[in-house]
């Protein structure tokens, strides 16, 4: 068995992802909550669980802060010391980490990490102006770079750098969409077509609409604890074995590469090098496939395949379950959804799923060890986890 | 320490509307910043002079936008890329003046101040942009 067991998942819980009309952020949270509550039996919530990590992005969605306090409140967890983590799309594997890091301090035995956005009920203009915050505002936002605009400038680079297709980058699209209509909590369990995803709309050339992952609401969370106390709380623990967290430049303008992210290859370093293992280990992931090309790109710096492989290795299909090595069976961003701030701890989720035996029609034969790559912005945050099962 | 004030990006726009490309040469270890930046990333210096940069540069990538933010949507569809000026500094900006389908990687552009379109109380700065030699 690699790598020696940082802390512990005991439970984990994830709300269903869609269009949940008339319902806040906080009451998303406590159905995530209750999940996981409902799976841990042994774990008493209000004197087990010493603090909470939250992920969200936006208080302009709902005009609502002070989300930490919000969710512990609601959760039932009063009392406790609870943070919001702001790291852009990458709020709550900041605060995966941020949890990682109170138990392997000491200072806590068991904590809650999550997160949670409410996206559907504003209009799309409002919700691209307010994803656009997490780009640097005086020299993207200011002349007009919207969100899909930066990964499109990334999608180009690519294309001419290394070939990659138009279609190669549908084809993770109709994969995700494919592993979506597979699991009940996504947004859309709907397959796409080739022809389909090819003809929609132009968002940002040349990136269309269905390259773009969905505007969603959700929440999910973990309960964490250390490696040693697991069996206290269950039988089938999930061990985090790996943890890396980089920086990068706000402005993606002053990357040395448009083509990959620095700060997503230093976090997946470190990663690997702390839980001992290599790219050729693991068996599926979970890749924040914000936009189809951010798979893409993904794929090479996680290592699964040499840089510029990467839409090679989507067409031929060995991201799909099924393959060498299955990515986003949830659906990923792009199906699943992405309620900002809910994704990193519901890319966990998933692992959680998959490395209990419990992902049901999408589950991965024999998968022992998983990865999970969670983005912020165009890339300025990335932080990556390498899981194990027990 | 100068008395002058510290580089920021207030006044690289107000430089830019007045025709003037400018960034911040670090005094201690020559790097030039642009975006200005008052502490220096590389030596952590805050002695900066302005330094006049070249304003022509080459393509290195692009995109279309067709879904805009509310307050371009009447521009689009719109050209923005990231051009690489002579001195090797990149920066993101509109590209006009060209056909859309005859914008290319690698082509050759120049820096234009634009004007100061601002409705808001602040910023208000210019909106500088890109176009062919």
């Amino acid at each position: 068995m690699k790598g020696k067991p940082l802390v512990s998942i005991v439970s984990a819980g994830l709300s269903k992802f869609g269009k949940r009309e008339g319902l806040y952020a906080r009451e998303l949270f406590t159905e995530a909550v209750k999940e996981a509550f409902d799976r841990c039996p042994k774990l008493t919530p209000k004197s087990d669980i010493k603090a909470l990590f939250v992920g969200h992005m936006g208080e302009s969605y709902e005009h609502q802060g002070h989300t930490g306090a919000t969710m512990a409140d609601w959760a039932g967890l009063l009392n406790i010391p609870s943070t919001r983590t702001e790291a852009a799309c990458a709020s709550s594997g900041a605060a995966l980490r941020a949890g990682i890091q109170a138990v392997l301090s000491g200072l806590c035995d068991v904590v809650m990490v999550g997160g949670v956005e409410k996206m559907t009920h504003r209009s799309t203009a409002e919700v691209t102006e307010y994803l656009a915050m997490a780009s640097d505002y005086p020299f993207e936002q200011w002349h007009g770079i919207t969100f899909p605009g930066l990964y499109a400038l990334m999608a180009t680079a690519h294309m001419h750098e290394y070939g990659t297709t138009e279609q190669q980058l549908a084809m993770v699209a109709v994969k995700n969409h494919y592993h979506g209509s597979l699991n009940p909590k996504a947004h859309v369990q709907k397959e796409i077509t080739l022809e389909g995803a090819m003809s929609s709309r132009i968002i940002a050339w040349p990136l269309k609409l269905y390259d773009c992952s969905l505007i969603t609401d959700g929440a999910s969370c973990l309960i964490l604890t250390r490696p040693e106390l697991a069996r206290r709380y269950t039988d089938t623990p999930v061990h985090i074995i790996g943890s890396g967290q980089a920086s990068d430049t706000i402005g993606l303008y002053e990357r040395e590469s448009f083509t990959s992210l620095a700060a997503a290859r230093i976090a997946a370093k470190d990663a690997y090098e702390m839980a001992e293992v290599e790219p050729k280990n693991i068996d599926c992931a979970e890749v924040h496939d914000c936009f189809t090309i951010a798979e893409i790109i993904a794929y090479e710096d996680l290592g699964f395949c040499e840089a510029g492989k990467g839409g090679k290795l989507a067409e031929d299909g060995e991201t799909r379950l099924g393959g060498r090595i299955p990515v986003n069976t949830s659906g990923g961003l792009k199906s699943k959804g992405h309620p900002v701030g809910a994704t990193g701890t519901g890319q966990a989720y998933e692992m959680y799923l998959q490395l209990t035996g419990n992902a049901d029609k999408r589950q991965v034969k024999d998968a022992e060890i998983g990865l999970t790559h969670n983005v912020g912005g165009s890339g300025a945050t990335a932080a990556v986890h390498v899981y194990r099962r027990d | 320490m100068s008395n002058q004030p510290l580089p920021s990006i207030e006044q690289f726009y107000a430089h830019v509307l007045q025709g003037k490309l400018l960034g911040a040469k670090c005094r201690k270890c020559g790097k030039i910043h642009l975006p200005p930046r008052p502490l220096c990333d590389h030596c952590f210096s805050n002695e900066f002079e302005w330094k006049e940069i070249s304003k022509k540069g080459r393509l290195l990538t692009y995109t279309v936008i067709h879904v805009a933010p509310a307050q371009f949507q009447s521009m689009a569809p719109y050209a923005v890329g990231i051009v690489q000026l002579e001195d090797g500094i990149k920066i993101p900006g509109m590209i006009k003046g060209v056909a859309l389908e005859k914008i290319q990687i690698g082509m050759e552009l120049v820096f234009d101040s634009g004007t100061c379109t601002a409705t808001q109380q602040w910023p208000q700065w210019s909106r500088y942009y890109f176009k062919p030699l």
